[in-house]
């Protein structure tokens, strides 16, 4: 449904020209959600912009729906965004917001009406009908904008950190509630996120960003499991550094026997996270380790600060030199 | 960036602030005082003069012919002076926020020359300026005001404009907007409130502007006339308490103005809170 | 670059030109064009230097009454509760919509010979109307709003957390004042004071009516101005002109600073 090929966008002159994106090529299948992971300045809400023709890059072209697009304004790229902090039209009411799209299509009042009425029913604001944004919870605009950039029908659905500005539970909630209204709606969607959590949540496909550059796409157990490198591994998890690789804090093995390929280390503290315990390790030559264990693990080997223990990761099935 | 998507007014809302108590009444006592001995008092003696000859003689200073053809010239010329700027200042005050080229600075510091230029020097410089043709009309009465109204729109606009939420427009650009009814629908209904303040300041002054025109309009009586210029002729004619009658009508209507500009104000920022 | 914006910056920058810059640029023009000899005679004639002392001490007596008047003005609109507060913050509008002639007007009923306070005033040897006194209360009438309406909202947005932690640790009110409130608002006083006496400096309408205009007496540079038009002498007129212009320039150049200045700070 999406393809762009090697898009550079930079900002500034010449030697303090910075690439917001470098020579990136990427492919959205129809119908799926894919989400844009990465940390700030990664040139994710870049992309989502280029995709949606409210920034225009440098060289490289977007495709959509098997239309060169790349020179093509927002108004007639057939897409629909949603902003991380809204932008409510805060003059209109919620039904006039919804509505905006359609009666600059100048579609009938009645089935303007008519389509109004069946999205506020799909976001459940169908009481706010005649609100003000200002009236409504953050929660509540968000969804107000997805009905409004969904009101269209548009062939492709962005979504720019859409719960970055809401509260943690807010934002749980709505995750869920999003991959629902995917599932429904089956728009292809692209979605802006530096929190792995949720791409890994809502996702068919994530694609990582570093620094205007793809690192890695794939799916999100893959790019879990085998990350292309250090970044992505980083990015997507914990990671603990042990004899010149890097595993998963969960995959460490801490014994109180010397174990083979083990190294020694000396236990720091022991916090016990509810249903899990993590164990801080000082590793005997230089560095420390954080390993995860179950609760019935830390119990059974019994372990407190100062211990000396033995740690390896043999069964580690993430691992990378570095 | 907060996590409103609201844009909220540059000023936060007011903390709240301890009472003063005693040093509080004191400032406001003597602020009143000032305020009424230098500002109330005068008026008071001015609107008690407009009656010094009874309400029928006010009556008879305010509808004569001349008088009367001075109010009339007076308010159509403002309310056309009104339109011209306040249109002129949104497109002025859009092209200082959005748009960049050398010389931006500059221009923006010009806006507020009439404010620092006196009035009597404003129509002498249209006057050598436009010479013969336009002196002594109808026109230059109209450059003079527009000189003198300029900035009123401009300053009311441009940090309404600042502060706009520029997302609101790509969400209308995304939602098939065209730059011109993403400006039509979503821009200028956030402006109205600052082009009603900018243009109703500019319509007060306006009525009342009187260094500027005394000049150039040549005073035509029935043609050129503005109602201070006509007060101010009706003074010098010793005739006080007319020129009196006729100033509490220009009185009347600048203070109507401001008061309907407060009442606008409310109204306009329920969307806000 | 799209063509829509360039036309509407040529249009904004059009009409500009030709209300703002092309008549401001022209009196400069018409005021050198008899030559500097010339117009530096023109300003330096008894009638003109005396003009422009009387301007700068009016100014000089009505801009400071204004800062005073204005800074317990503002304290008291952003500092204090005290009921008719908005009462007081609507009248300080009024000097805004009250036509300079109305001002003179006013002054001169109350003033004047015939006026309400005129005759006990006479009695007590104090002249207002025709004399400086006059010239000096209409400037201050019409100066009255400009501090107040900068301070204030500098003051409000500013809060008052900063002057509540001196007060902990121990400063008078006073102190307090000098060494907090005051360094948090120059900004807003400062541009406050600029308009202030420009508007001083240019005030005419007012004056007019209660100066008497006596030449080498009670004639401000404005009505120098208009005096030397009215008798035909154009040149001296531009000079004059002129004169006030490069004053207005310089506080123009004075307020952009400030500005700068204030949101830098």
């Amino acid at each position: 449904m999406i393809t762009l090929s090697h898009v550079t966008k930079r900002y500034g002159e010449r030697d303090r020209a910075f690439a917001a994106l470098e020579d990136v090529s990427l492919e959205v299948a129809p119908g799926s959600l894919t989400s844009l992971l990465g940390p700030s300045g990664s040139g994710k809400s870049t992309l989502l912009r280029v995709i949606a023709g409210l920034e225009a890059p440098d060289s490289g072209t977007v495709i959509l729906d098997g239309v060169d697009v790349t020179g093509v304004p927002p108004q007639r790229r057939g897409i629909g965004f949603v902003f991380q902090h809204y932008a409510a039209f805060k003059h209109l009411t919620v039904r006039e917001n919804v509505a905006f799209g359609l009666r600059v299509r100048k579609w009938p009042k009645a089935l303007i009406r008519e389509r109004v009425d069946e999205l506020l029913d799909l976001v459940g604001l169908t009481g706010y009908r005649d609100r003000y944004p200002s009236q409504l919870s953050g929660g509540q605009r968000q969804r107000m904008a997805l009905a409004r950039a969904l009101a269209i029908e548009p062939k492709v659905l962005l979504l720019d950190e859409p719960f970055g500005a809401l509260d943690a539970k807010v934002r749980a909630d709505l995750r869920a509630w999003l991959r629902r209204l995917h599932e429904e709606v089956e728009v292809t969607t692209v979605l802006v996120t530096h929190d792995q959590e949720e791409a890994m949540d809502v996702s068919d496909r994530i694609v990582v960003l570093n620094e205007g550059r793809v690192e890695q796409v794939g799916l999100p157990r893959e790019l879990y499991d085998r990350p292309a490198n250090a970044f992505v591994m980083g990015f997507l998890g914990p990671v603990a550094r042990l004899g010149g690789r890097l595993v998963r804090p969960h995959d460490v093995v801490v014994s109180a026997e010397p174990a083979a390929g083990a190294a020694e280390a000396r236990v720091e503290r022991v916090v016990h996270l509810g249903f899990e315990v993590r164990v801080e390790l000082r590793l005997a030559g230089d560095g420390a380790v954080s390993a995860q264990l179950t609760r019935q693990e830390a119990e059974e080997l019994g372990i407190s600060p100062g211990d000396a223990v033995w740690v390896s990761a043999p069964t580690a099935r993430t691992v990378i030199a570095g | 960036m907060g996590t409103t998507a609201v844009t909220v007014p540059t000023r936060r809302r007011a903390r709240p602030t301890r009472r003063l108590g005693g040093a509080g009444a004191l400032g406001f006592g003597i602020s009143t005082l000032w305020l009424s001995v230098i500002v109330l008092l005068p008026l008071a003696a001015l609107v008690d003069r407009s009656l010094h000859d009874g309400l029928g003689e006010f009556w008879r200073d305010i509808t004569a012919r001349q008088a009367v053809a001075a109010l009339r010239f007076t308010i159509l010329i403002s309310l056309a002076v009104t339109v011209i700027n306040a249109v002129m200042g949104v497109l002025i005050a859009w092209v200082l926020v959005r748009d960049e080229f050398p010389g931006r600075r500059v221009v923006n510091a010009l806006i507020d020359l009439p404010f620092a230029l006196p009035t009597v020097v404003a129509g002498l410089t249209l006057l050598a300026l436009y010479g013969d043709a336009v002196a002594y009309t109808k026109w230059a009465v109209l450059l003079a005001l527009l000189f003198v109204t300029l900035p009123f729109v401009v300053r009311s606009v441009q940090p309404v404009l600042l502060a706009l939420d520029r997302e609101m427009e790509d969400a209308a650009a995304s939602l098939g907007a065209r730059p011109a009814t993403v400006f039509r629908r979503i821009v200028l209904p956030n402006l109205t409130g600052a082009i009603v303040s900018g243009a109703a300041l500019a319509f007060a002054r306006a009525v009342g502007e009187f260094g500027s025109v005394v000049l150039i309009s040549g005073n035509k009586p029935f043609d050129t006339q503005v109602t201070a210029v006509y007060a101010y002729k009706q003074v010098e004619s010793d005739n006080a308490t007319g020129a009196a009658a006729v100033s509490v009508t220009l009185l009347a209507l600048s203070l109507g103005v401001l008061v309907a500009l407060r009442v606008f104000e409310r109204w306009a920022t329920r969307h806000d809170r | 670059m799209t063509a829509s914006r360039l036309a509407l910056r040529f249009v904004a920058l059009g009409y500009l030109a030709a209300i703002l810059v092309v008549p401001v640029a022209f009196i400069l023009y018409k005021t050198l064009e008899p030559g500097p000899a010339a117009v530096w005679r023109s300003i330096t004639t008894p009638a003109a230097v005396h003009a422009f002392w009387l301007t700068i001490e009016v100014a000089a007596i009505a801009v400071p009454l204004t800062t005073l008047f204005g800074m317990v003005c503002a304290l008291v609109l952003a500092r204090t509760r005290v009921p008719g507060r908005s009462v007081l913050e609507a009248l300080i509008d009024l000097p805004f919509a009250v036509s300079p002639v109305v001002i003179g007007l006013a002054l001169f009923l109350l003033y004047g010979r015939e006026g309400w306070l005129g005759p006990t005033l006479a009695e007590a040897g104090i002249q207002v109307i025709f004399s400086v006194p006059g010239i000096v209360l209409a400037t201050v009438f019409v100066c009255l709003p400009f501090v107040v309406r900068e301070v204030t909202p500098v003051l409000r947005e500013v809060g008052d957390e900063a002057e509540q932690a001196a007060t902990t640790l121990g400063a008078s009110p006073w102190q307090t004042f000098r060494r907090i409130t005051l360094p948090a608002v120059r900004w807003g006083l400062a541009y406050g004071v600029v308009l202030a006496t420009a508007r001083a400096i240019g005030e005419f309408g007012a004056v007019s009516v209660v100066s008497g205009k006596v030449s080498g007496e009670t004639e401000t540079l404005t009505l120098l101005v208009e005096k030397r038009f009215t008798n035909f002498d154009l040149a001296g007129a531009y000079a004059a002109s002129g004169l006030l212009a490069a004053i207005a320039l310089a506080t123009l150049l004075a307020m952009t600073l400030i500005n700068r200045k204030g949101a830098v700070a």
